[in-house]
Protein backbone atom coordinates (compact mmCIF):
# COMPACT_ATOMS: atom_id res chain seq x y z
CA UNK A 1 0.00 0.00 0.00
CA UNK A 2 2.16 3.33 -1.36
CA UNK A 3 -0.77 5.42 -0.46
CA UNK A 4 -1.90 6.96 2.68
CA UNK A 5 -5.35 7.06 1.81
CA UNK A 6 -6.63 3.99 -0.02
CA UNK A 7 -10.50 3.60 -1.00
CA UNK A 8 -11.36 1.13 -3.71
CA UNK A 9 -14.83 0.32 -5.06
CA UNK A 10 -15.95 1.75 -2.13
CA UNK A 11 -20.13 1.81 -2.16
CA UNK A 12 -22.06 3.09 1.05
CA UNK A 13 -26.16 2.62 1.72
CA UNK A 14 -28.87 3.93 3.53
CA UNK A 15 -31.45 1.68 3.09
CA UNK A 16 -32.55 1.84 -0.30
CA UNK A 17 -30.77 4.79 -1.16
CA UNK A 18 -27.12 4.86 -2.60
CA UNK A 19 -24.99 8.03 -1.31
CA UNK A 20 -21.57 6.62 -2.86
CA UNK A 21 -20.72 4.54 -5.86
CA UNK A 22 -17.81 2.20 -6.34
CA UNK A 23 -15.63 5.51 -5.62
CA UNK A 24 -11.95 5.08 -5.77
CA UNK A 25 -9.79 7.44 -4.22
CA UNK A 26 -6.03 8.04 -3.42
CA UNK A 27 -3.83 10.16 -1.40
CA UNK A 28 -0.31 10.25 -1.29
CA UNK A 29 1.49 11.30 2.05
CA UNK A 30 1.91 15.17 2.82
CA UNK A 31 -0.78 15.73 -0.10
CA UNK A 32 -3.70 18.59 0.70
CA UNK A 33 -6.50 17.10 -1.24
CA UNK A 34 -10.30 18.98 -1.36
CA UNK A 35 -12.69 17.02 -1.97
CA UNK A 36 -15.25 19.78 -3.68
CA UNK A 37 -18.66 18.84 -4.76
CA UNK A 38 -22.49 20.27 -4.39
CA UNK A 39 -24.38 19.70 -1.11
CA UNK A 40 -25.71 16.39 -1.00
CA UNK A 41 -23.25 14.82 -3.25
CA UNK A 42 -21.94 12.39 -0.23
CA UNK A 43 -19.07 13.73 0.85
CA UNK A 44 -19.35 14.11 4.58
CA UNK A 45 -20.57 10.27 4.14
CA UNK A 46 -17.04 9.86 2.80
CA UNK A 47 -15.75 11.43 5.28
CA UNK A 48 -17.17 9.71 8.35
CA UNK A 49 -16.17 6.52 6.32
CA UNK A 50 -12.75 7.11 6.77
CA UNK A 51 -12.46 8.82 10.22
CA UNK A 52 -14.12 5.23 10.90
CA UNK A 53 -17.52 6.75 12.17
CA UNK A 54 -19.45 4.82 9.58
CA UNK A 55 -19.00 0.96 8.29
CA UNK A 56 -19.12 1.06 4.40
CA UNK A 57 -21.19 -1.11 2.83
CA UNK A 58 -19.14 -2.79 0.22
CA UNK A 59 -15.82 -1.80 -0.96
CA UNK A 60 -11.80 -1.53 0.70
CA UNK A 61 -10.78 1.40 2.29
CA UNK A 62 -6.77 1.67 3.71
CA UNK A 63 -5.26 4.54 6.05
CA UNK A 64 -1.99 4.32 7.06
CA UNK A 65 -1.54 0.85 6.06
CA UNK A 66 -4.50 0.07 8.45
CA UNK A 67 -7.66 -1.56 6.70
CA UNK A 68 -11.06 -0.08 8.16
CA UNK A 69 -13.24 -0.79 9.73
CA UNK A 70 -11.37 -3.94 11.06
CA UNK A 71 -8.43 -2.23 12.20
CA UNK A 72 -10.06 1.05 13.44
CA UNK A 73 -8.29 1.72 16.65
CA UNK A 74 -5.22 1.71 14.59
CA UNK A 75 -6.77 4.28 12.08
CA UNK A 76 -7.98 6.51 14.93
CA UNK A 77 -4.49 7.29 16.82
CA UNK A 78 -3.59 8.83 13.19
CA UNK A 79 -6.34 10.65 12.36
CA UNK A 80 -7.66 13.80 13.53
CA UNK A 81 -10.69 15.41 12.89
CA UNK A 82 -12.29 18.34 12.44
CA UNK A 83 -16.16 18.60 11.59
CA UNK A 84 -19.03 21.14 10.94
CA UNK A 85 -19.52 20.53 14.44
CA UNK A 86 -16.38 22.00 17.46
CA UNK A 87 -16.30 18.44 19.25
CA UNK A 88 -15.16 20.68 22.09
CA UNK A 89 -17.46 20.79 25.77
CA UNK A 90 -18.76 24.39 26.02
CA UNK A 91 -18.69 24.09 29.79
CA UNK A 92 -14.49 23.08 30.03
CA UNK A 93 -11.95 25.43 28.85
CA UNK A 94 -9.71 25.54 26.10
CA UNK A 95 -6.63 23.70 27.90
CA UNK A 96 -9.24 21.61 29.85
CA UNK A 97 -10.90 20.47 26.17
CA UNK A 98 -7.83 19.35 25.44
CA UNK A 99 -6.66 17.51 28.35
CA UNK A 100 -9.34 15.30 28.07
CA UNK A 101 -8.30 15.13 24.45
CA UNK A 102 -5.12 14.10 24.86
CA UNK A 103 -5.75 11.84 27.76
CA UNK A 104 -7.98 10.09 25.26
CA UNK A 105 -5.54 9.64 22.60
CA UNK A 106 -3.04 9.24 25.87
CA UNK A 107 -0.44 12.28 24.21
CA UNK A 108 3.03 12.50 26.40
CA UNK A 109 4.19 15.18 27.96
CA UNK A 110 0.94 16.07 27.44
CA UNK A 111 1.15 19.37 29.09
CA UNK A 112 3.83 20.82 26.66
CA UNK A 113 2.04 19.64 23.47
CA UNK A 114 -0.88 21.42 24.56
CA UNK A 115 1.04 24.85 25.01
CA UNK A 116 2.35 24.50 21.52
CA UNK A 117 -1.23 23.77 20.16
CA UNK A 118 -2.73 26.80 21.82
CA UNK A 119 0.22 28.67 20.68
CA UNK A 120 -0.13 27.37 16.73
CA UNK A 121 -4.02 27.96 16.81
CA UNK A 122 -3.52 31.45 18.21
CA UNK A 123 -5.31 30.67 21.82
CA UNK A 124 -2.74 30.88 24.66
CA UNK A 125 -4.25 33.69 26.06
CA UNK A 126 -7.78 32.73 26.03
CA UNK A 127 -6.52 28.90 27.40
CA UNK A 128 -8.56 29.48 30.88
CA UNK A 129 -11.67 30.95 29.49
CA UNK A 130 -14.45 28.10 28.61
CA UNK A 131 -15.43 27.14 25.06
CA UNK A 132 -18.76 28.16 25.27
CA UNK A 133 -17.75 32.16 25.90
CA UNK A 134 -15.42 31.98 22.51
CA UNK A 135 -16.87 32.82 19.03
CA UNK A 136 -17.15 30.69 16.45
CA UNK A 137 -13.90 30.94 14.64
CA UNK A 138 -12.06 30.73 17.92
CA UNK A 139 -14.08 27.34 18.27
CA UNK A 140 -13.25 26.32 14.88
CA UNK A 141 -9.53 27.25 15.87
CA UNK A 142 -9.93 25.01 19.05
CA UNK A 143 -11.30 22.23 16.68
CA UNK A 144 -8.17 22.49 14.11
CA UNK A 145 -5.94 22.16 17.89
CA UNK A 146 -8.03 19.50 18.97
CA UNK A 147 -7.58 17.43 15.72
CA UNK A 148 -3.40 18.26 15.84
CA UNK A 149 -2.61 17.55 19.56
CA UNK A 150 -1.85 13.72 18.91
CA UNK A 151 0.23 14.47 16.22
CA UNK A 152 -1.65 12.69 13.57
CA UNK A 153 -0.45 11.60 10.47
CA UNK A 154 -3.81 12.34 8.36
CA UNK A 155 -5.90 15.90 8.93
CA UNK A 156 -9.49 15.08 7.71
CA UNK A 157 -11.68 18.34 7.31
CA UNK A 158 -15.03 18.49 6.56
CA UNK A 159 -16.52 22.00 5.46
CA UNK A 160 -14.42 23.72 8.60
CA UNK A 161 -15.64 27.70 6.88
CA UNK A 162 -19.32 26.49 7.71
CA UNK A 163 -20.65 29.29 9.86
CA UNK A 164 -17.49 31.57 9.92
CA UNK A 165 -17.62 35.63 8.85
CA UNK A 166 -14.07 36.17 6.23
CA UNK A 167 -11.92 37.69 9.17
CA UNK A 168 -12.57 34.38 10.96
CA UNK A 169 -12.12 32.00 7.35
CA UNK A 170 -9.10 34.01 6.95
CA UNK A 171 -7.86 33.36 10.53
CA UNK A 172 -8.61 29.45 9.96
CA UNK A 173 -6.90 29.20 6.88
CA UNK A 174 -3.76 30.79 8.54
CA UNK A 175 -3.81 27.92 10.84
CA UNK A 176 -4.56 25.34 7.92
CA UNK A 177 -1.35 27.12 5.89
CA UNK A 178 1.19 26.13 8.86
CA UNK A 179 -0.27 22.47 9.19
CA UNK A 180 0.16 22.25 5.30
CA UNK A 181 3.72 23.40 5.66
CA UNK A 182 4.49 21.17 8.67
CA UNK A 183 3.82 18.03 5.38
CA UNK A 184 0.50 16.51 7.24
CA UNK A 185 -1.47 14.66 4.76
CA UNK A 186 -5.07 16.83 4.64
CA UNK A 187 -8.33 16.23 3.16
CA UNK A 188 -10.90 18.75 3.31
CA UNK A 189 -14.36 18.54 1.64
CA UNK A 190 -15.82 21.96 0.58
CA UNK A 191 -18.75 23.11 -1.75
CA UNK A 192 -16.86 26.82 -1.82
CA UNK A 193 -13.89 26.43 -4.78
CA UNK A 194 -13.08 29.68 -3.26
CA UNK A 195 -12.57 28.73 0.06
CA UNK A 196 -10.06 25.97 -0.45
CA UNK A 197 -8.27 27.46 -3.77
CA UNK A 198 -4.94 28.81 -2.14
CA UNK A 199 -5.10 25.62 0.16
CA UNK A 200 -4.71 22.32 -1.77
CA UNK A 201 -2.17 21.08 -3.88
CA UNK A 202 -4.52 18.56 -5.53
CA UNK A 203 -8.51 18.89 -6.40
CA UNK A 204 -10.71 16.37 -6.58
CA UNK A 205 -14.93 16.92 -7.68
CA UNK A 206 -17.37 14.03 -5.99
CA UNK A 207 -20.55 14.21 -7.61
CA UNK A 208 -23.13 11.64 -7.48
CA UNK A 209 -21.49 9.22 -4.99
CA UNK A 210 -17.79 9.20 -7.19
CA UNK A 211 -14.95 11.11 -7.60
CA UNK A 212 -16.04 12.34 -10.91
CA UNK A 213 -12.49 14.79 -11.79
CA UNK A 214 -9.17 15.22 -10.23
CA UNK A 215 -7.00 18.02 -11.20
CA UNK A 216 -3.28 19.08 -9.43
CA UNK A 217 -3.14 22.37 -8.22
CA UNK A 218 0.84 22.91 -9.43
CA UNK A 219 0.59 26.14 -12.27
CA UNK A 220 -3.28 26.51 -12.05
CA UNK A 221 -4.62 29.84 -12.46
CA UNK A 222 -7.67 30.87 -10.88
CA UNK A 223 -9.48 30.95 -13.89
CA UNK A 224 -8.80 27.25 -14.83
CA UNK A 225 -9.64 26.01 -11.52
CA UNK A 226 -13.01 27.60 -11.93
CA UNK A 227 -13.40 25.88 -15.49
CA UNK A 228 -11.98 22.70 -14.16
CA UNK A 229 -14.92 23.04 -11.45
CA UNK A 230 -17.73 23.53 -13.60
CA UNK A 231 -16.81 21.53 -16.49
CA UNK A 232 -17.10 18.69 -13.24
CA UNK A 233 -20.58 19.89 -12.63
CA UNK A 234 -21.95 20.05 -15.92
CA UNK A 235 -20.94 16.86 -16.93
CA UNK A 236 -22.10 15.11 -14.11
CA UNK A 237 -25.84 16.92 -14.63
CA UNK A 238 -25.66 16.34 -18.16
CA UNK A 239 -25.10 12.66 -16.71
CA UNK A 240 -27.82 12.41 -14.77
CA UNK A 241 -30.40 14.50 -17.20
CA UNK A 242 -29.32 11.68 -20.03
CA UNK A 243 -30.42 9.25 -17.72
CA UNK A 244 -33.56 10.25 -16.30
CA UNK B 1 -2.02 -4.97 32.93
CA UNK B 2 -0.48 -2.75 29.75
CA UNK B 3 -4.35 -3.47 27.78
CA UNK B 4 -5.58 -2.58 31.37
CA UNK B 5 -4.09 1.17 31.95
CA UNK B 6 -5.20 2.83 28.85
CA UNK B 7 -8.59 1.79 29.69
CA UNK B 8 -9.05 3.16 32.91
CA UNK B 9 -6.81 6.60 32.22
CA UNK B 10 -9.69 6.72 29.16
CA UNK B 11 -12.46 5.44 31.81
CA UNK B 12 -10.83 8.25 34.15
CA UNK B 13 -10.63 11.47 31.48
CA UNK B 14 -14.31 10.76 30.92
CA UNK B 15 -15.57 10.73 34.54
CA UNK B 16 -13.31 13.62 35.25
CA UNK B 17 -14.65 15.38 32.14
CA UNK B 18 -18.29 14.78 33.19
CA UNK B 19 -18.08 16.02 36.37
CA UNK B 20 -15.98 19.09 35.83
CA UNK B 21 -18.49 20.25 33.18
CA UNK B 22 -21.24 19.66 35.84
CA UNK B 23 -19.60 21.65 38.56
CA UNK B 24 -19.00 24.49 36.21
CA UNK B 25 -23.07 24.22 34.68
CA UNK B 26 -24.59 21.93 37.67
CA UNK B 27 -27.24 21.31 34.43
CA UNK B 28 -27.81 17.68 35.21
CA UNK B 29 -27.89 17.54 39.01
CA UNK B 30 -29.98 20.79 39.24
CA UNK B 31 -33.22 19.61 36.73
CA UNK B 32 -32.70 16.22 38.71
CA UNK B 33 -32.94 17.77 41.82
CA UNK B 34 -35.62 19.98 41.77
CA UNK B 35 -37.72 17.48 39.98
CA UNK B 36 -37.21 14.71 42.62
CA UNK B 37 -37.97 16.96 45.46
CA UNK B 38 -41.18 18.50 43.35
CA UNK B 39 -42.46 14.63 42.90
CA UNK B 40 -42.14 14.03 46.83
CA UNK B 41 -43.76 16.96 47.21
CA UNK B 42 -46.38 16.42 45.30
CA UNK B 43 -46.92 12.86 46.24
CA UNK B 44 -47.03 13.99 49.99
CA UNK B 45 -49.79 16.21 48.98
CA UNK B 46 -51.40 14.30 47.11
CA UNK B 47 -51.12 11.34 49.27
CA UNK B 48 -52.78 12.64 52.26
CA UNK B 49 -52.83 9.41 54.12
CA UNK B 50 -52.66 8.25 57.53
CA UNK B 51 -49.29 7.43 58.81
CA UNK B 52 -49.13 3.15 58.61
CA UNK B 53 -50.78 3.27 55.10
CA UNK B 54 -48.11 6.09 54.10
CA UNK B 55 -45.20 3.54 55.25
CA UNK B 56 -46.43 0.92 53.22
CA UNK B 57 -46.46 3.04 50.12
CA UNK B 58 -43.47 5.29 51.10
CA UNK B 59 -40.63 2.76 49.37
CA UNK B 60 -42.57 2.69 45.87
CA UNK B 61 -42.30 6.49 45.97
CA UNK B 62 -39.41 6.94 46.61
CA UNK B 63 -37.91 5.08 43.89
CA UNK B 64 -40.74 6.50 41.06
CA UNK B 65 -38.85 9.80 42.24
CA UNK B 66 -35.22 8.36 41.78
CA UNK B 67 -36.30 6.41 38.25
CA UNK B 68 -38.08 9.88 36.87
CA UNK B 69 -35.01 12.06 38.48
CA UNK B 70 -32.26 9.48 36.82
CA UNK B 71 -34.18 9.73 33.47
CA UNK B 72 -33.93 13.07 33.20
CA UNK B 73 -30.07 12.99 34.79
CA UNK B 74 -29.48 10.77 31.51
CA UNK B 75 -31.25 12.08 28.82
CA UNK B 76 -29.43 15.34 29.85
CA UNK B 77 -25.70 13.55 30.29
CA UNK B 78 -26.09 12.29 26.51
CA UNK B 79 -27.86 15.21 24.83
CA UNK B 80 -24.87 17.16 25.47
CA UNK B 81 -22.47 14.68 24.11
CA UNK B 82 -24.59 14.65 20.90
CA UNK B 83 -25.16 18.31 20.84
CA UNK B 84 -21.59 19.72 19.69
CA UNK B 85 -20.74 16.39 18.36
CA UNK B 86 -18.97 15.61 20.74
CA UNK B 87 -20.25 12.00 21.02
CA UNK B 88 -18.14 12.15 17.71
CA UNK B 89 -15.24 13.27 19.69
CA UNK B 90 -15.59 10.52 21.74
CA UNK B 91 -16.14 7.79 19.36
CA UNK B 92 -12.96 8.72 17.41
CA UNK B 93 -10.58 8.39 20.06
CA UNK B 94 -8.38 5.16 19.79
CA UNK B 95 -9.75 3.48 23.42
CA UNK B 96 -11.79 0.64 23.83
CA UNK B 97 -16.09 1.86 23.34
CA UNK B 98 -16.31 -0.17 26.83
CA UNK B 99 -13.65 2.33 28.76
CA UNK B 100 -16.29 5.51 27.45
CA UNK B 101 -19.69 3.30 28.23
CA UNK B 102 -18.31 3.26 31.78
CA UNK B 103 -17.05 6.49 31.83
CA UNK B 104 -20.11 7.86 31.26
CA UNK B 105 -22.16 5.16 33.39
CA UNK B 106 -20.33 6.17 36.69
CA UNK B 107 -20.41 9.96 36.20
CA UNK B 108 -24.31 9.25 35.98
CA UNK B 109 -24.11 6.89 39.13
CA UNK B 110 -22.90 9.98 40.90
CA UNK B 111 -25.06 11.58 39.76
CA UNK B 112 -27.90 10.09 40.92
CA UNK B 113 -26.55 9.43 44.02
CA UNK B 114 -26.01 12.66 44.68
CA UNK B 115 -29.47 13.45 44.14
CA UNK B 116 -30.27 10.66 46.58
CA UNK B 117 -27.97 11.89 49.04
CA UNK B 118 -30.23 15.19 49.28
CA UNK B 119 -33.69 13.69 48.66
CA UNK B 120 -33.12 11.04 51.33
CA UNK B 121 -33.76 13.53 54.33
CA UNK B 122 -36.24 15.87 52.90
CA UNK B 123 -38.11 12.31 52.21
CA UNK B 124 -37.28 11.16 55.69
CA UNK B 125 -38.61 14.09 57.33
CA UNK B 126 -41.94 14.44 55.11
CA UNK B 127 -42.95 10.88 55.56
CA UNK B 128 -41.60 10.60 59.10
CA UNK B 129 -39.17 7.62 58.03
CA UNK B 130 -36.34 6.92 59.04
CA UNK B 131 -33.87 6.08 56.37
CA UNK B 132 -30.17 6.10 58.16
CA UNK B 133 -30.21 2.07 57.70
CA UNK B 134 -26.93 0.87 56.04
CA UNK B 135 -28.88 -1.92 54.30
CA UNK B 136 -31.57 0.41 53.18
CA UNK B 137 -28.57 2.63 51.58
CA UNK B 138 -26.92 -0.14 49.77
CA UNK B 139 -30.31 -0.83 48.12
CA UNK B 140 -30.35 2.95 47.11
CA UNK B 141 -26.62 2.12 45.82
CA UNK B 142 -27.39 -1.63 44.09
CA UNK B 143 -30.89 0.38 42.22
CA UNK B 144 -29.57 3.35 40.96
CA UNK B 145 -26.58 0.93 39.86
CA UNK B 146 -28.89 -1.02 37.90
CA UNK B 147 -31.15 1.04 36.53
CA UNK B 148 -27.76 3.58 35.65
CA UNK B 149 -26.38 0.43 33.85
CA UNK B 150 -28.74 -0.16 31.08
CA UNK B 151 -29.99 3.70 31.93
CA UNK B 152 -26.58 4.89 29.92
CA UNK B 153 -26.33 2.35 27.37
CA UNK B 154 -30.28 3.00 26.19
CA UNK B 155 -29.55 6.87 26.59
CA UNK B 156 -26.48 6.64 23.86
CA UNK B 157 -29.24 5.21 21.72
CA UNK B 158 -32.17 7.52 22.20
CA UNK B 159 -29.76 10.18 21.73
CA UNK B 160 -29.32 9.30 17.93
CA UNK B 161 -33.04 10.16 17.31
CA UNK B 162 -35.24 13.52 17.29
CA UNK B 163 -37.54 12.41 19.20
CA UNK B 164 -34.67 10.96 22.60
CA UNK B 165 -36.49 12.72 25.20
CA UNK B 166 -39.56 10.54 24.62
CA UNK B 167 -37.51 7.90 23.63
CA UNK B 168 -35.58 6.74 26.67
CA UNK B 169 -37.93 6.32 28.84
CA UNK B 170 -40.25 4.32 26.67
CA UNK B 171 -37.25 2.09 26.33
CA UNK B 172 -36.06 2.27 29.96
CA UNK B 173 -38.97 1.32 32.12
CA UNK B 174 -40.02 -1.72 30.94
CA UNK B 175 -36.53 -2.89 30.71
CA UNK B 176 -35.71 -1.49 34.40
CA UNK B 177 -38.86 -3.15 35.86
CA UNK B 178 -37.09 -5.59 37.30
CA UNK B 179 -34.43 -3.67 39.38
CA UNK B 180 -37.08 -1.14 40.24
CA UNK B 181 -39.34 -3.20 41.49
CA UNK B 182 -36.51 -5.88 43.62
CA UNK B 183 -35.47 -2.17 44.69
CA UNK B 184 -39.30 -1.61 45.60
CA UNK B 185 -39.31 -4.35 47.68
CA UNK B 186 -36.10 -4.25 49.96
CA UNK B 187 -36.61 -0.54 50.32
CA UNK B 188 -39.74 -1.40 51.47
CA UNK B 189 -38.79 -4.65 53.84
CA UNK B 190 -35.84 -2.30 55.59
CA UNK B 191 -38.49 0.32 56.21
CA UNK B 192 -40.88 -2.15 57.87
CA UNK B 193 -38.15 -3.89 59.98
CA UNK B 194 -38.40 -7.40 57.81
CA UNK B 195 -35.78 -9.81 59.06
CA UNK B 196 -33.10 -10.63 56.52
CA UNK B 197 -34.54 -14.22 55.44
CA UNK B 198 -38.03 -11.76 54.24
CA UNK B 199 -35.24 -9.17 52.02
CA UNK B 200 -33.04 -11.37 50.77
CA UNK B 201 -34.43 -12.58 47.50
CA UNK B 202 -35.08 -8.89 46.54
CA UNK B 203 -32.02 -8.49 47.35
CA UNK B 204 -30.28 -11.47 45.58
CA UNK B 205 -32.38 -10.26 42.56
CA UNK B 206 -31.37 -6.88 42.29
CA UNK B 207 -27.28 -7.63 42.49
CA UNK B 208 -27.82 -10.17 39.72
CA UNK B 209 -29.54 -7.86 37.78
CA UNK B 210 -27.03 -5.08 38.76
CA UNK B 211 -24.59 -7.63 36.95
CA UNK B 212 -26.26 -9.35 33.93
CA UNK B 213 -27.53 -5.71 32.88
CA UNK B 214 -23.52 -3.46 33.30
CA UNK B 215 -22.30 -7.16 31.59
CA UNK B 216 -24.36 -7.09 28.56
CA UNK B 217 -24.25 -3.14 28.33
CA UNK B 218 -20.42 -3.05 28.80
CA UNK B 219 -20.44 -5.56 26.06
CA UNK B 220 -22.53 -4.27 23.38
CA UNK B 221 -22.28 -0.23 23.87
CA UNK B 222 -19.62 -0.61 20.69
CA UNK B 223 -22.22 -1.85 18.35
CA UNK B 224 -24.69 0.37 20.18
CA UNK B 225 -23.16 3.76 19.25
CA UNK B 226 -21.86 2.52 15.84
CA UNK B 227 -23.54 3.93 12.87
Amino acid sequence: MGALIEVRSLVKRFGAKIVLRQLNFSVEAGEFVALLGPNGAGKTTFLRILASLARPSMGEVWVAGFRLPQQAANVRRRLGVVSHQPLLYGDLSAEENLRFYGRMYAVKPLESRIDEVLELVGLAARRRDLVRTFSRGMQQRLAIGRAILHDPDVLLLDEPHTGLDQDACDMLDGVLRQIAAQGRTVVMTSHDLARVEDLASRFDVLTGGRITATQPAHGLARDGLLAFYRQALEAQRSLRGAVQ
Amino acid sequence: MSGLTPFLSAMGAVIWKDLRAEWRSREVISAMLVFALLVILIFNFALDLQPNVRAGISSGVLWVTLAFAGTLGLNRSMAVEKDRGCLDGLLLAPVDRAAIYLGKAFANLLFMLLVALIVLPVYGILYNTNLIIPGLLLVIFLGSEGYVAVGTLLASMAVQARTRDILLPILLFPVAVPVVVSAVKATGGFLAGLAWEEIQPWFTLLVVYDVIFTSVAFMVFDSVVEE
